[in-house]
């Protein structure tokens, strides 16, 4: 290994640092009539970079070929995979931004370059092989992050949900970095290979100690129950496009990070965190599915919705098996593909006044008012729910499937189980926009790049999405193969 | 046999009818809905008469591997294409009873109906057990909107409570699947069908499965979403519901439980007897007293779908038969009962019973035509259920004397409460000026009706021609169960055959006697 293959191996994360600083300098001297224009340069760029990294998955790479850096970064197929559906999900939540910022009275050139440095930290999570290459990208991601959450200063709910992120995610990152150091002190290293092969056997009181701040820590940044609080307050006074964009990227790049970490630092002391997992993912699921329940805003709702999906992917996880970390890719797939659909029919709710419809109750009789709007939301609320024949089915249908295969019945049946009090919630929504008379708040039309997000999200997670069902396993497959392989 | 794809087709075609009529006007989509529903009978009566009786088991068969995971597998033996004959014959009337009864979102109502479509033919056709959950649990999504947009007063509760009854049914029976796969590598309904599965495990796949299909079904005492979605349902999602959704319970059990889990089968029998008996005689009581057509009507198919249980758990030829026939019948003749309701409250929009009386008056064909169908309900001979309701108690005299006994009382307690039903609404004087203003019938009621009288006497008189179809696979099934057949206590033996030359002079007596 030498620095020339090192530096080819983070040419994706490379391009995306000169790419950001470029385009903080065109804001800087072109100010905020640039803003459109460095979106869209911000688009392409995350597109480049996802060129960039796919041919790591395509080619199933792994292991020291694919290790940087002395063992501290991998660009694998498994990040390569997380990657493409991070930068997927950051360029669909910046086409999204301008409309609506212009709206709010202002769209600020830092916001593509914030997100664009978010999407590099996320990058580096998802390849991190050693705990500072982690803590690293995670800050990287979450300082992005915090200002992304203030970004809309005339509304009051914003800055609150920017300070709330903030304290909550500063606490969580301490507490991960302590449990890092703990790990640290009884593993001998930072490196995740060292302390896979120096956690064996009986785990010492110390070494748990520090598994269990880490998990803790990870669990705030996916938003799992019972470190889910700051989620539907950040979700609700967030602007909508940077809420649309912490419901994909930085949970994809969360989850990824929290697989790596589980099945492959941890990978020898899977009886250790099985259980801690199995608890959160079951409270997730549950917590997720009631707490949905008395939501009047969409946006709190699809808050508890992706604490409720969380809990499910948690299965695949607590199954800590190569088809349970498959089925959990997987799952992500659908689940962004489902929130970006969900979140820009969201965007598209206006009033006359040209301001967003976050009410559900103002959704009454949408389906007569907003045919397409109303039809694709409502796809998207049963997607959600796992109805068949609807895409979002599949994702928890593999994630049994993994569960059941690992010997988790009673784990699967309690699930799955749950998941019919998620199905009540959905239904609300549906019952809102279909039975309900007509509240018609609701005006304005779904415009060019929406239109083209909505419909596209719609044809995915329509039955249509299962001819994908193979070539998306596959993938999966391979990307959770690098993952095990390292172990 | 490999040929052309004519299931596929029959799912395609209301599949592309529901995205056109999404698109269409109202009128358009009324058109749209009625071709393609037509289109199918087509198809199906093709199929019917293409199926070789005798034949292969599974004929038409069709296999693509589309997904990961399970496959496009469809084909039929001779259960499926009776109830797929029967969906496709029902729909068409459906969509004639929806013809001027809705007026509000006809596109999407139309849409709605033929994704249903799709849906039903696809259940019963799926060969891959995947498939047919998810084509199974998909079919709640129309429904709910169905009853939800286009129902009664109630019909928020009620399509929340269908939804998510059925919901929590199914997706215990998702886990058993997930690990009959795990366990036996193949998702093809075929070979999961001859295939022995451990005894321990059959007893929790059984019961996962029985959640499933007790509610669909539905059993007492999981069958209280049934009233409440009948009664906010429109017409038409009545018809589909009793005639074609209840089917798919009793489906499941003849399809999955019976031949994948012989012994636990045999072991819950008892269990499947108990609530059925309850439910012949508790439902046909509730139904005594109901002030509602719908309700009543509700509660007598779940009276009726206890029968259908029975003769599926007698673990004998005739019984077996007897549920398929009587599954059959109740599909035309509860479908039948609420097109009649659906007629009056076209015109009166009310359900109330009192709110009517003496139509035979003022409206004679109509009340000549309820006639037939609460006769057809009751169980009279030569109309489709007594055929099979006699099967059904002749099979569970075997296994369980006692049990055919109270199930026997159903009968009776079903022509009382028809037969008041009947007298409330068509005779005595004519209380309500408004209900004795009602006109007759008119073309398009006649047109729907009468297909269904031909049936239900065809049913009734000539049974061989449903019965032929199903005859080997039923015997089939009933060589599976065989070995875990519980011994019956009525110990039924043949009779000793009277000699030939006496018969013959007794019937000369006979004879002689009737001329005198």
């Amino acid at each position: 290994m030498n620095w020339a293959s090192s530096l080819r191996l983070v040419a994706a994360e490379e391009f995306l640092s000169v790419s950001g600083l470029v385009l903080l300098l065109v804001c800087a001297w072109a100010g905020d009539k640039s803003a459109r224009l460095v979106t869209w340069l911000a688009v392409a760029a995350l597109a480049v970079a996802g060129v960039l990294v796919a041919p790591a998955l395509c080619g199933g790479v792994f292991g020291a070929e694919a290790s940087a850096f002395y063992g501290q970064y991998a660009a694998d197929s498994f990040s390569s995979f997380a990657k493409l559906l991070i930068y997927g999900a950051a360029g669909a939540s910046l086409l999204v931004a301008p409309g609506f910022f212009e709206r709010q009275g202002g769209y600020r050139a830092e916001y593509p370059v914030l997100a664009l440095f978010a999407a590099l930290g996320m990058g580096l999570m998802v390849s991190a092989t050693d705990m500072l290459t982690l803590y690293v990208g995670l800050e990287m991601n979450s300082l992005a992050a915090y200002v992304l959450a203030a970004m809309s200063r005339s509304d009051d709910r914003s800055p609150e949900a920017g300070l709330k992120y903030f304290v909550l995610g500063s606490l969580a990152s301490g507490i991960l970095l302590f449990g890092i150091s703990l790990t640290y002190g009884f593993a001998g290293s930072t490196s995740f290979d060292a302390i896979h092969t120096a956690l064996v056997g009986k785990m010492s009181t110390g070494s748990l100690f520090g598994l269990v701040f880490i998990l803790v820590g990870l669990s705030f940044k996916i938003s799992a129950v019972p470190f889910h609080m700051w989620t539907p307050d950040v979700y609700e006074g967030a602007p909508t496009p940077v809420t649309t964009f912490f419901a994909t990227a930085p949970k994809v790049a969360a989850l990824a990070l929290t697989m790596r970490v589980t099945l492959f630092a941890f990978g020898m002391q899977a009886q250790a965190w099985q259980q801690i997992v199995v608890a959160i993912s079951l409270l997730s699921i549950v917590v997720g599915a009631l707490g949905a329940i008395g939501q009047g805003n969409i946006k709190r709702l699809m808050a508890y919705s992706s604490i409720n999906n969380v809990g499910f992917m948690l299965i695949g996880l607590a199954a800590a098996t190569p088809g349970g970390a498959a089925s959990m890719l997987v799952y992500l797939s659908i689940y962004v593909v489902m929130s970006i659909g969900g979140f820009v029919a969201i965007l598209s709710l206006r009033d006359a006044e040209g301001n967003s419809v976050e009410k559900i109750a103002d959704l009454a009789g949408l389906s007569r008012s907003k045919p397409g709007l109303a039809f694709v939301l409502a796809m998207v609320m049963f997607s959600l729910a796992g109805i068949p024949p609807l895409f979002g089915f599949w994702g928890k249908f593999v994630v049994f499937q993994s569960a059941v295969a690992a010997g988790l019945v009673p784990l699967a049946t309690v699930g799955i189980a749950a998941s019919v009090i998620g199905a009540f919630y959905y239904l609300k929504v549906v019952k809102v926009l279909y039975f309900d008379e007509p509240a018609d708040k609701v005006v304005g039309s779904v415009d060019g790049v929406h239109a083209v997000l909505l419909y596209g999200s719609a044809i995915v997670i329509s039955p249509i999405g299962y001819l994908f069902t193979g070539w998306l396993g596959g993938l999966a497959q391979s990307a959770a193969a690098a993952l095990f392989h390292a172990a | 046999m490999t040929g052309f794809p004519i299931l596929s087709l029959m799912l395609a075609v209301p599949a592309v009818a529901a995205v056109a009529a999404l698109f269409a006007s109202a009128g358009a989509a009324r058109t749209i809905a009625l071709v393609a529903t037509l289109i199918d009978l087509a198809l199906g009566l093709d199929l019917w008469a293409n199926y070789q009786i005798g034949g292969p088991q599974w004929q038409f068969v069709e296999h693509a591997q589309l997904f990961s995971g399970f496959s496009w597998a469809l084909g039929i033996d001779g259960i499926a294409l009776v109830l797929i004959v029967l969906s496709v014959f029902l729909m068409p009337i459906c969509i004639g009873a929806s013809w001027d009864a809705i007026e509000k979102r006809v596109p999407e109502y139309m849409a709605a109906f033929l994704f249903m479509e799709t849906l039903m033919i696809g259940v019963f056709a799926a060969q891959d057990l995947f498939l047919f959950y998810i084509l199974f649990e998909a079919g709640l999504i129309p429904m709910y909107l169905i009853i939800g947009i286009w129902g009664g007063v109630d019909r928020i509760y009620a399509s929340y409570k269908f939804f998510l009854y059925t919901l929590l049914g199914s997706v215990l029976m998702l886990i058993a699947m997930l690990w009959i796969v795990n366990l036996t590598g193949t998702t093809s309904i075929p070979v999961l069908m001859e295939y022995n599965f451990p005894l321990q495990a059959q007893y929790l796949l059984w019961l996962a499965f029985f959640a499933s299909f007790a509610v669909k079904m539905p059993m007492w005492p999981v069958h209280t979403w049934l009233p409440d979605a009948h009664v906010q349902a429109p017409t038409a999602g009545s018809v589909i519901l009793a005639g074609v959704l209840l089917k798919m319970g009793g489906y499941g059990f003849i399809r999955f439980s019976l031949p994948f889990f012989p012994e636990a089968s045999a072991y819950f029998a008892p269990l499947v007897w108990g609530l059925s008996i309850v439910a012949v005689v508790y439902t046909s009581l509730v139904a005594l007293v109901q002030s509602d057509m719908k309700k009543l009507i509700a509660y007598s198919s779940v009276a009726h779908m206890a029968i259908v249980t029975l003769g599926l758990f007698a673990f004998n030829r005739q019984g077996l038969e007897g549920s398929m026939v009587v599954m059959l019948a109740h599909g035309l003749v509860s479908g039948a009962l609420f097109l009649c309701v659906g007629v009056i409250y076209d015109r009166l929009h009310t359900r109330e019973i009192s709110r009517y009386g003496g139509l035979a008056i003022n409206m004679p064909y109509y009340a000549l035509f309820f006639m037939f169908f609460t006769m057809a309900s009751v169980g009279l001979p030569a109309t489709a259920n007594f055929v099979g309701e006699f099967l059904s108690l002749q099979g569970i005299y075997k296994a369980s004397s006692w049990t055919a006994l109270i199930a026997g009382t159903g009968i009776i307690l079903g022509a009382a409460y028809m037969l008041y039903l009947y007298r409330r609404v068509a005779f005595g004087d004519q209380k309500n000026a408004d209900a004795a203003a009602m006109p007759d019938l008119t073309v398009r009621e006649y047109l729907l009706l009468t297909p269904l009288v031909i049936a239900t006497l065809w049913m009734g008189i000539y049974p061989e021609s449903f019965i032929a179809p199903i005859r080997a696979d039923i015997a089939h099934l009933d060589a599976r169960l065989a070995a875990a057949r519980p011994a019956g206590d009525a110990q039924v033996t043949p009779g000793h055959p009277v000699a030939s030359d006496e018969h013959h002079e007794s019937a000369e007596h006979n004879g002689e006697g009737s001329e005198k």
